[in-house]
């Protein structure tokens, strides 16, 4: 039934834990095949090596040092990796500790990107399972057509529905209102597509006992079946976290006004179109800074779930 | 057996459970395309209702055709979009995917100290917003910002990154002295195609759409690194060895075992990096907006453009359509190629 897809994604049914945390076949073969290169080689490979990984984490570094210099400082010395005299200014403005003329609302941006983050995230850990499981074990019909619909629906570029997304929202009334935002995020074709999986991989047997034992479908589905689901729901939770966090265009079309603005369409704006008044770049990038940290915070604790997700993401197509 | 009697019941439950997805699907992703193809018929002005008459006049394909057909100023920005959109994935695909395979090797060398940091590392600017890398390559390729800096430790003078519309091929031509960018010949000059001359489509990418595509790779790579190690790993071992045993190095290693071995996954990230490159659109929002001189506007801008900017949404949603049919036409070879080569590995879909 499964589509036989080049790269599996890793949601199958629980492994057996690992004993130690490096992958399976690193250690299953911690030797490499050919011998090892001689000195010099490594030596070169080493350095060229963390020349790469730097051009990597460079951007990032200067990004956090210029928050904390002063505009003059930034503009002077763009490349220094310390502030010439340090200043949490830029902290300051955006979270609306120092009066200025000059600021952005930083704090609703943040407000309005955790609510539809959390809607978002929510509804789609919850709908796209029961999709996934319904599509994957429940006997009902058109579930072949609905399942060949899934995936036309996902062959469907997102830049492609910019307009139409529009055309709906304000046909709906739901222009420029929190429930445009959140509403069309609520499901997304890759989640169910992942959740099918997953399920089609659980053992029949259980739910077949609890069948026997006189469970229902809803509650053989959230007492029995869930519980099992864990890692695929820990993926899915936070692949629709990451996605709903940086989410961009949608937010672009639903909505107008400056007090639906969110982290990205708020800071897009203010990149964009602040050219006017001074670059402040400072402010900029620690606007950016903050933005980025949750997603941070989740990708340094989750790593091993981003991994699953960006190979199950690599079947949507 | 009961089976009969269970699947009855299980067809009531069945609808029940996938009946929020197929709401919100549909109502938020098949509607909204048929209505736009409706929209895409129409002169729009976006504020009454288009499909109640109104103020609404249907136009037929006349969209379609000021886009690609008739002469005139809409046909040659759309012709410079594509130009521009082109250029960006003939160089954001091969970079893009090379570099994701070079970093997947580098990081599944099994004697490499620091692999997983290494791993993060690479993996770290693909999980974070386009909007957040786009302001801090904003910085860095200021005129007088750190990359440039850099550049003038070695004695090069950088140029204006984002505000550069120069096309590289003139600009390389013309510091190779092999042809002058500000009197170009006359015959590329005088015919094109599109409403667009010759001299524009031959031009290249230009300096500030380049840094974009910098960007795009940066940020991409780490992705496709993660699917190639995955890929990587499963090549199995016991291959690897009876070709240490055949006494192979590791140049013939990587052309006979490794990149055939990887060739499935190979064609899956150049699909998914001819399918992206087809739709870049934050990054134009932040760094540009399709300037300079309309060298950094893609399809996809231009329809956003075409529809809340200038209030035309009938030609937006008709090069919304354009663009889903080049998307459509990239998948559609791209999977010809993959069974032709791989017959076995064909999908049922």
């Amino acid at each position: 039934m499964t589509p036989t897809t080049p790269v599996e994604p890793d949601t199958r049914a629980p492994r057996p834990p690992r004993t130690t945390r490096r992958p399976r076949r690193a250690r299953a073969a911690e030797r490499p095949v050919l011998g090892r290169t001689r000195l010099p080689w490594r030596i070169a490979g080493y350095t060229l090596i963390i020349a790469l990984a730097s051009l990597y984490v460079l951007p990032f570094v200067i990004q956090l040092a210029t928050s904390f210099k002063t505009d003059p400082d930034a503009a002077a010395n763009p490349l220094a990796l310390w502030p010439g005299t340090p200043t949490a200014a830029a902290y300051q403005r955006l979270f609306g500790i120092a009066e200025s003329h000059e600021t952005v609302p930083f704090l609703r941006w943040l407000g309005n990107s955790a609510l539809v983050t959390v809607l978002v995230t929510a509804g789609r850990v919850l709908f796209d399972s029961m999709a996934g499981y319904a599509l994957a074990r429940l006997r009902f019909p058109g579930r072949r057509l609905l399942f060949v619909l899934l995936l036309a629906v996902m062959a469907v570029p997102g830049v492609v529905l910019l307009i139409p997304k529009f055309l709906v929202l304000s046909t709906f009334g739901m222009f420029d209102t929190y429930a445009g935002m959140v509403i069309p995020l609520l499901v997304d074709a890759a989640g169910i597509f992942i959740m099918k999986q997953f399920f089609e991989s659980v053992p029949r047997e259980v739910e077949e006992a609890a069948r026997i034992d006189g469970a229902g479908v809803f509650r053989i589905y959230w007492s029995v079946v869930l519980p099992m689901a864990r890692p695929a729901l820990i993926t899915l939770t936070i692949l629709s976290f990451q996605g709903s966090w940086n989410e961009f265009t949608h937010f672009l079309v639903s909505t107008q006004s400056a007090e639906y603005e969110t982290l990205t369409t708020g800071l897009a704006r203010f990149v964009a179109g602040g050219l006017g008044s001074g670059t402040q770049y400072p402010l900029k990038l620690a606007a950016a800074a903050l933005s980025t940290i949750p997603v941070a915070i989740l990708f340094f604790c989750f790593q091993r779930y981003f991994i699953r997700g960006a190979n199950a993401g690599s079947v949507k197509e | 057996m009961h089976k009969p009697a269970l699947r009855g019941r299980q067809g009531p439950w069945g609808w029940l459970f996938v009946s929020p997805s197929v709401l919100v699907l549909g109502l938020f992703l098949a509607l909204p395309i048929v209505m736009a193809l409706w929209v895409s018929l129409l002169d729009w002005n976006g504020q009454s209702n288009p499909f109640t008459g109104g103020q609404a006049t249907f136009v037929g394909l006349d969209n379609y055709r000021g886009l690609l057909t008739e002469d005139g100023l809409d046909r040659t920005l759309f012709a410079t979009s594509l130009r521009n959109n082109a250029y960006y994935v003939l160089l954001f695909v091969p970079l893009s995917t090379g570099l994701g395979l070079t970093l997947a090797m580098i990081v599944n060398q099994r004697m490499l100290r620091g692999r997983s940091l290494l791993r993060t590392t690479f993996y770290f600017p693909s999980v974070t917003s386009t909007i957040a890398v786009s302001t801090i390559f904003l910085f860095l390729f200021q005129g007088s910002g750190a990359v440039n800096s850099l550049l003038s430790w070695i004695g090069v003078k950088g140029p204006n990154w984002f505000a550069d519309p120069r096309g590289i091929v003139w600009v390389t031509l013309g510091n190779l002295g092999l042809a002058d960018p500000n009197h170009p010949s006359g015959f590329l000059t005088d015919h094109g195609f599109m409403g667009l001359s010759w001299f524009e489509w031959l031009s290249g990418p230009s300096v500030a759409m380049s840094t974009m595509i910098l960007l795009a790779t940066w940020t991409t790579s780490g992705t496709f690194m993660l699917i190639f190690l995955a890929a990587l790993q499963d090549i199995p071992r016991e291959l690897e060895e009876a070709a240490a045993l055949d006494g192979v190095n590791r140049r013939q290693l990587l052309r006979h075992v490794t990149l055939p071995a990887l060739r499935p996954v190979l064609f899956l990230v150049l699909t998914l990096a001819l399918i992206g490159s087809w739709q870049v659109f934050d990054m134009v929002y932040v760094m540009g907006q399709g300037a300079p001189g309309n060298t950094t506007l893609t399809p996809a801008f231009m329809s956003y453009q075409s529809a809340f900017k200038n209030a035309d949404y009938g030609q937006g949603a008709a090069i919304a359509f354009i663009l889903f049919a080049i998307v459509l036409a990239c998948t559609g070879a791209q999977r010809w190629l993959l069974r032709e080569r791989n017959p076995r590995q064909g999908r049922r879909r």
